[in-house]
């Protein structure tokens, strides 16, 4: 994290930032665009992913399966996400066969084709995607869960989109999406790696600049109302295990708070609430009385505000309603009496070492960046992250769990298996 | 502009063997304060038999849960204060230990990692909490398409009395079997230094690595290790057997379809291996996503896996379809196994997949989890110091006719084994 960094907004108000890093003979670009799930509406859900889908069935320089071959040709992976806020693209390839990266990127964000049949073949794909995800229990769990927390704001639906939008959803309906905001001047662009700043960025000016900037997107405005009163539902369907889910309402990003909740998520769950942790307060209430096969935790850097959760395997032979009070005992407790010393001390240092161990990798520095900037709008608030996790004591631990864990602001979700 | 770190090679590998048989990998790495630590025991699932499955798996993560020393905390405590990491798992033929921690505390890593290994107690509240949670599990996987679907495929291409015909996680008749004494037993049976592999990366000096392995392991021994058994012999299966297994009221269906493959010491497993990244690997998926997603949108993965290893590990297509496209995958899927044994591959399909291995090297000896996992691979099976050199020209020698030999050898469009689970009747 300590090598130097260049940020520059092109005229065209893309924003390109570079950062290099020489340990390896490597280079990752990333194209982030600020368009997703939380940019969609009822008939138009799960349009961000099927855009970018159709990213990768090509433009006339580049006619689809050469794009897979040329980078994968070149010993290069590529790969693309969408998530509830931004969309990102990404090579990584040896550092000499970079230019291939720069110039596809350039070339699809402004000539993408969506060719009518390419669209209806991807249809079935993604469909066929979704019915892979409604196989499992968790995601018609966590669906239902959004469902319920979120009544106005579009972090209601999944990022996949419903089924009924995705068999109607039209070509041209892709097309526009696509056109309104696939625009430099709502994308990032970074390189990290084994390169030489001023010459990478010259090639990038090439060949980013000429790309018009397209009208502002248009802002999301809908925001969630305060919830009064817990909430809960039960998804019944065949199959042989249980599973909790709590969730509570969670600060966005850039908020004081979404730091000091990190910390009360390290202390129940362990550092980036990874289900590994064997010596957190969830593990040991849960997994060590034998209640719960698994527990686990999720916060996410969002730009709104999105929900915390808590979730739980229950193990055969024990209820979902003991699991639940289990987790509730848990944070019940956060409530009544600050964390100890030791606890806060032991959430920190693992923060030290997970940060030092994220800032290794090449694609990974390269998605922090561009997350930073998507989520936060500010390229230092990964920069910042761990002095302002340090920075978090155990009043304000117990400040933030009593104002975000209130009971009134609990909801609950049953996967209960039926024969 | 400074530069790269040299590809790993026999002048900045260094390798001893301890006189209790453990082989020391170290390769330096000082651009980040980290230390990886790889590592692995010659005992496994291969001991088992079908009455105990799921034992090997069940030791190896018991292991952590207590010591003659230490307790379930006394372990897990002082790794998880200072942001480390330490796994164990089993596999077929070896059982794995994975660290990470920041370079300052390897050496309480690896005498965390020697007693484990070296003196496990075994707690019996312990035992009884993995037994449950491993029954859940399997609970789960029992309508879990994805599992249901590889489960079943390793039950038709192995014969019975191979370890691969079973599953290493057990079944709900077995992991109540897996007592105490069971699981004390196995240990002290194969557990021991012979053959083990500790490979460290990281921001150590290669010296002191090496003695801090021998001064945490140096000292162990059991006379009584065995050495891994040899395996059935795995007869080609005279017909293509297909097995459907029922999981109602599910979206998608699962099928896996394939044989038995080769070993990573055959002859033809780079051949092999390069045919298995053209029928289903490179790009999206190879020539099985070019059908079966790109030309008729049937499914969101459709691709093949090639496992190699000690034993012949499966070589086997995955793909998740809507049920009523099952039947027509499947032929999509058989008609390019038909053609990758009848036609040679393209010229330019081969240069593509050899250009794209070669290329990944880089990437994948990026970090130190990547160098370790090498490394390991290289002792594990004889691969010589200067293999990452070599490694280039091995791939780049392969020709079009060893490719479809190779096919030939392991797949047959009259003869494979398939399993698909979802909502789906007997065929």
């Amino acid at each position: 994290m300590s090598q130097p960094v260049t940020k520059i907004q092109l005229d065209n108000g893309l924003t390109v930032v570079l950062k290099e890093m020489h340990h390896a003979p490597v280079i990752s670009w990333w194209v982030f665009y600020r368009v997703g799930s939380r940019n969609e509406i009822p008939g138009g859900t799960g349009l961000s992913h099927w855009c970018e889908h159709m990213m990768f069935k090509g433009t006339p320089t580049f006619p689809a399966g050469e794009l897979d071959r040329i980078i994968s040709r070149d010993g290069g992976i590529w790969n693309a996400f969408t998530g509830t806020d931004y969309t990102a693209y990404y090579e990584t390839l040896p550092a000499d066969r970079i230019d291939i990266a720069l110039r596809l990127e350039a070339d699809r964000m402004v000539n993408t084709l969506f060719d009518p049949e390419a669209v209806e073949v991807e249809r079935t794909v993604i469909m066929s995607e979704r019915e892979g995800a409604e196989n499992q229990p968790g995601f018609r769990l966590r669906e239902a869960m959004r469902g319920m927390c979120f009544r106005v704001h579009s972090y209601r639906h999944e990022v996949l989109g419903d089924m009924d939008d995705l068999a109607t959803i039209s070509r041209d309906a892709l097309y526009d999406h696509y056109r309104r905001h696939y625009r430099p001047n709502n994308a990032v662009a970074v390189a990290v790696g084994h390169f030489e700043t001023g010459a990478l960025l010259a090639r990038i000016r090439e060949l980013y600049e000429p790309i018009p900037a397209g009208a502002p997107t248009p802002p999301v405005t809908r925001t969630e109302p305060e919830q009064h009163g817990a909430r809960r539902f039960t998804v019944e369907r065949p199959g042989t295990t249980a599973f909790v889910l709590i969730a509570v309402p969670a600060p966005t990003a850039a908020a004081a708070d979404y730091f000091r909740l990190d910390i009360l998520d390290s202390i129940l769950a362990g550092s980036g609430g990874a289900s590994t942790n064997k010596t957190s307060r969830l593990y040991r209430a849960l997994v060590n009385t034998q209640l719960a096969a698994t527990v686990s935790t999720n916060l996410s850097s969002t730009i709104d505000p999105y929900i915390y959760t808590l979730s739980a395997t229950v193990n055969e032979g024990r209820t979902p309603a003991e699991v639940e009070a289990a987790l509730v005992a848990e944070i019940d407790r956060l409530l009544q009496s600050p964390v100890s010393e030791a606890e806060l001390e032991k959430a920190k240092k693992q923060a030290k070492a997970y940060f030092a161990y994220e800032s290794e990798r090449i694609t990974d520095q390269a998605y922090w960046v561009g997350d930073s900037l998507m989520v936060v709008g500010d390229i230092t608030w990964f920069d910042h992250y761990l002095d302002r996790l340090l920075d978090v004591t155990a009043d304000e631990v117990l400040d933030v769990a009593q104002r975000y864990f209130k009971p009134a602001r609990r909801n609950f979700g049953w996967f209960v298996p039926t024969p | 502009m400074s530069q790269p770190n040299a590809l790993p090679g026999p002048d900045n590998i260094t390798r001893r063997v301890l006189p209790n048989g453990i082989t020391v990998l170290v390769r330096e790495n000082h651009t980040s304060p980290s230390i990886v630590i790889n590592a692995m025991l010659r005992v496994g699932s291969v001991f088992e038999t079908r009455a105990v499955a799921g034992l090997a798996q069940l030791t190896a993560s018991a292991l952590m849960r207590g010591t003659a020393t230490r307790s379930f905390n006394d372990i897990y405590e002082p790794i998880e204060s200072i942001g480390a990491s330490l796994g164990i798992y089993s596999a077929g033929h070896g059982t794995f230990a994975h660290a990470k921690s920041l370079a300052e505390d390897l050496p309480l890593m690896l005498e965390l990692l020697a007693d484990v290994l070296r003196a496990p107690s075994f707690p019996e509240d312990q035992l009884a909490q993995l037994r449950a949670q491993i029954t859940t599990e399997l609970q789960y996987r029992a309508q879990d398409t994805r599992q249901q679907a590889a489960l079943h495929f390793y039950e038709l291409a192995y014969p019975p009395e191979h370890p691969y015909h079973f599953s290493q996680r057990g079944y709900p008749d077995t992991v109540p079997e897996l007592t105490r004494e069971r699981v004390q037993d196995f240990h002290q049976k194969y557990y021991g230094p012979r053959g083990m592999v500790v490979a460290i990366v990281g921001a150590v000096r290669a010296p002191a690595a090496v003695a801090q392995v021998e001064a945490a392991l140096g000292g162990w021994e059991n006379p009584a290790q065995p050495g891994l058994p040899a395996l059935p012999d795995i007869p080609p299966l005279a017909q293509a057997v297909r097995r459907n297994v029922y999981i109602p009221d599910k979206s998608q269906a699962d099928i896996v379809l394939g044989a038995a493959g080769p070993s990573r010491a055959a002859p033809d497993w780079w051949p092999a291996y390069l045919a298995n990244n053209i029928l289903g690997v490179f790009g999206m998926y190879g020539r099985l996503g070019d059908i079966v997603r790109e030309k008729q949108g049937l499914a969101y993965y459709s691709y093949s896996t090639i496992s190699g290893g000690e034993g012949r590990g499966s070589w086997r297509v995955i793909a998740g379809v809507n049920p009523k496209n099952v039947e027509r995958a499947l032929d999509s899927i058989v008609g390019e196994i038909a053609r990758m044994t009848a036609e040679f591959v393209s010229e330019a399909e081969l240069e593509d997949v050899k250009s794209n291995i070669t290329g990944l090297l880089p990437l994948r000896l990026e970090s130190n989890e990547g160098v370790a996992g090498s490394l390991l691979s290289i002792e594990r099976y004889q691969l010589g110091l200067d293999y990452l050199r070599r490694y280039a020209e091995i791939v780049r020698a392969v020709t079009r006719e060893e490719v479809l030999a190779a096919a030939r050898h392991y797949l047959d469009p009259q003869a494979y084994a398939a399993a698909v689970a979802g909502p789906v009747e007997a065929p």
